[in-house]
């Protein structure tokens, strides 16, 4: 596929158009340098909205352009629409812990009015934004002047009726509900529910669902804490619901199985319906093998027929009728296979890459190292590394796509596996739900991609 | 970011954690011939430093003001791993070195350092939680509610203190260290280690280039034993923030 870049960088910090939103304070000018790392990003259901998550607790819309008719060759680009502080750092003063603001994920409430809503999260606590635009003003108050002062009600000697008249685009953001005070652990995952009236929330050890009017309880539908501590030897660690059976949801776990539940069998969905896992491979086994396995996204197909897993070195796609083995497996970066024990010393081992499905199920994209993404077709079995740096490609070019040399000869356009770059990891992308645009976040930067036109 | 072939790596690199690893830049590889990773078959025994590695890691997340759970399951899994594959080895005489190391000095003073930290870890957590238990408040937990019934978000009545764990925090908290109570660390018991000993701090001398890293936990050990004795003020202690 070619791709036209569009970068954004910084520059998703500047206000476009509209103003920025109003909710939250504006502190650009004191976030600390880490504040701007890209957590999370997802595209609405529509694809007109994309929204990023950063680690400074702060949520960045952005808006596509309406396509013009007169400039064919522009396809609608992204632009910011709001930008608004969803979680501030708290301090939990009887644990004497600081709770982080990062945003972990957002995920989008499907649109029923002018308003857009989304629920972000961070560790402990989930919020449901509502974002709206204003462009029409009341004028002509009888008891205020135009400043908003109360006016003297003697000198008030006619009476008006107020008048809507447009204004200069606003966007607001503002928190319609707080859900708090649910979690004991931290919060990996939410999943908004295809009912459109509950969602849930996961934690390391528990899963609650909530009913979007009611904050201040929920249901736990999942909990895998053991009586006894010492036994812990495995935890949550990504749940979705079916996008259109409102009661089958899946998890997986640090050991790399998938559970799918039917919240109609019991209240607590602690026994599966299906259990998801591969056979360990004797001849790949090592004292790694277990962190590798550990899942670290779990995505349900658009048509609801297979889930797709991501853990270290590979993306797996099950079908929902085989339980013991995946259909698809694809290798991510092998080559890494051989430096386990290095990725063990620095941690990178412990990273967390999500996968994303492309509108049709027939692609699928996770990142990399070095700011590398990857995309799958499975229909094809091709596959291609892309970079997404400013330094490789200038906005408007199109991406070449790049290989990593494992042995022997290095080409002259190969990057050599000891030249990766582990401080620059993708491990969030986002696919539109229709088009072939992605967006992909390399540390504290968002970069949109789109098909070429011709 | 080249890797530099042929060199081996100094051995106190490999002890230096970085908490912050979103911003790392890995700028050198092991090429340790002894570590599993680089032959194609993994050994059936780890090496010595693959399991000081481990126990370091644990000792880290476990500073951490609150662990990722995730991130400690998993190393505690790895870390019984290669335990059990070790276990022949568990019967040769432990104190202060382990049988295998090579005759290198900083290899056996390696081995009693962390034996130091990890046998005061134990022991701190134990002191910990004989306090937790003087101190512990009733907890009608919202997770201990009966499974698939509402679990309160946060109802009337109940304040900020019944919905979270034993006051001491996740570090302390008595279930976590119950994640590695059955992790064997008594090779690497040694008796020089008492809170009064002068003798016992690993100095500088101790091995080369962890003065760093060994001194700060002795810092913070001083601190938790003088808050068990009493002769300080409870206040939030220093450490690696976020």
């Amino acid at each position: 596929m070619e791709r036209r870049k569009r970068e954004k960088g910084k520059e998703r910090r500047k206000k476009g158009k509209k103003t920025g939103g109003r909710a939250g304070r504006e502190e650009e000018t004191k976030r600390k340098p880490r504040a701007d790392i890209i957590s999370t990003v997802e595209f609405n259901h529509t694809g007109e909205l994309l929204a990023t998550g950063d680690k400074g607790g702060r949520v960045v819309i952005f808006q596509r352009e309406q396509e013009s008719k007169n400039q064919v060759h522009r396809r609608g680009e992204y632009n910011v629409y709001s930008t608004f502080q969803s979680h501030e750092p708290e301090f939990d003063y009887l644990k004497s812990l600081e709770i982080e603001e990062k945003i972990n994920k957002i995920r989008w409430l499907p649109q029923q009015n002018a308003a857009y809503f989304l629920l972000s999260t961070n560790d402990k606590t989930v919020k449901l934004w509502k974002v709206s635009e204003r462009d029409k003003r009341p004028e002509g108050y009888n008891l205020k002047d135009e400043e908003g002062r109360l006016r003297d009600p003697a000198t008030i000697t006619t009476l008006r009726v107020p008048v809507l008249r447009p204004m200069d685009l606003m966007v607001e953001a503002t928190p319609r509900r707080v859900f708090a005070n649910a979690h004991t652990y931290h919060i990996n995952s939410i999943s908004v529910n295809s009912d459109y009236e509950t969602y849930m929330s996961a934690d390391d050890l528990r899963i609650n669902l909530w009913n979007f009017e009611i904050t201040n309880q929920s249901f736990n539908i999942v909990d895998i804490k053991p009586a006894n501590m010492e036994e812990l030897t495995e935890v949550i660690t990504a749940a979705e619901f079916h996008p259109h059976h409102c009661n089958t949801f899946v998890y997986s776990s640090s050991k790399g199985t998938i559970r799918l539940c039917d919240m109609r069998a019991s209240a607590l969905c602690d026994r599966h319906t299906k259990f998801f896992e591969e056979p360990e491979d004797p001849s790949n086994r090592s004292f790694f093998s277990e962190i590798i396995s550990s899942i670290s996204d779990v995505k349900f197909s658009h048509s609801g027929r297979y889930i797709m897993t991501r853990d270290y070195l590979t993306v797996k796609v099950w079908d929902l009728n085989m339980e013991n083995r995946p259909i698809e497996t694809y290798q991510v970066h092998d080559y890494l296979r051989s430096k386990l024990c290095s990725l063990y010393e620095n941690d990178c081992i412990f990273d967390k890459f999500e996968c994303v499905w492309n509108g049709s199920d027939s692609v699928i994209m996770t990142g990399s190292y070095n700011n590398f993404f990857r995309m799958f077709d499975r229909n094809t079995k091709r596959d291609v590394t892309l970079e997404a740096s400013r330094e490789n490609s200038k906005p408007r070019a199109i991406l070449k796509p790049r290989k990593v040399c494992v042995g022997g000869k290095r080409r002259k356009d190969e990057i050599s596996v000891d030249s990766l770059d582990f401080s620059k990891k993708i491990l969030h992308t986002a696919w539109h739900p229709s088009e072939n645009i992605i967006a992909v976040a390399a540390t504290n930067n968002l970069y949109i991609f789109q098909d070429k036109v011709n | 970011m080249m890797l530099s072939k042929g060199l081996k790596r100094k051995r106190e690199e490999e002890e230096e954690e970085e908490p912050e690893k979103e911003a790392l830049a890995v700028d050198t590889w092991w090429l340790d011939p002894r570590l599993p990773a680089v032959a194609q078959a993994p050994p059936a025994v780890p090496s010595n430093s693959l399991l000081d590695l481990s126990v370091l890691k644990l000792h880290h997340s476990l500073r951490q003001s609150e662990p990722d759970l995730r991130h400690l399951v998993l190393l505690v899994n790895t870390l019984r791993r290669i335990q059990a594959s070790m276990e022949p080895e568990a019967t040769l005489p432990s104190v202060p070195s382990p049988p295998e190391a090579p005759g290198v000095a900083a290899d056996s003073l390696l081995a009693s350092s962390d034996a130091a930290l990890s046998a005061s870890m134990a022991s701190l957590l134990e002191d910990l939680s004989h306090i937790e238990g003087l101190s512990q408040a009733p907890q009608p937990l919202v997770d201990e509610g009966p499974p698939g019934r509402p679990s309160g978000g946060a109802p009337p009545g109940l304040g900020a203190l019944d919905l979270l764990g034993p006051a001491t925090g996740c570090l302390l908290d008595d279930e976590l260290k119950g994640l590695f109570e059955d992790i064997d660390t008594s090779m690497y018991d040694s008796e020089l280690w008492a809170p009064a000993s002068e003798g016992l701090k690993p100095g500088p001398e101790d091995g080369p280039g962890k003065e760093e890293g060994l001194e700060l936990d002795e810092a913070q050990l001083d601190y938790l034993l003088d808050v068990l004795v009493g002769t300080q003020a409870l206040e939030r202690p220093p450490g690696p923030g976020r």
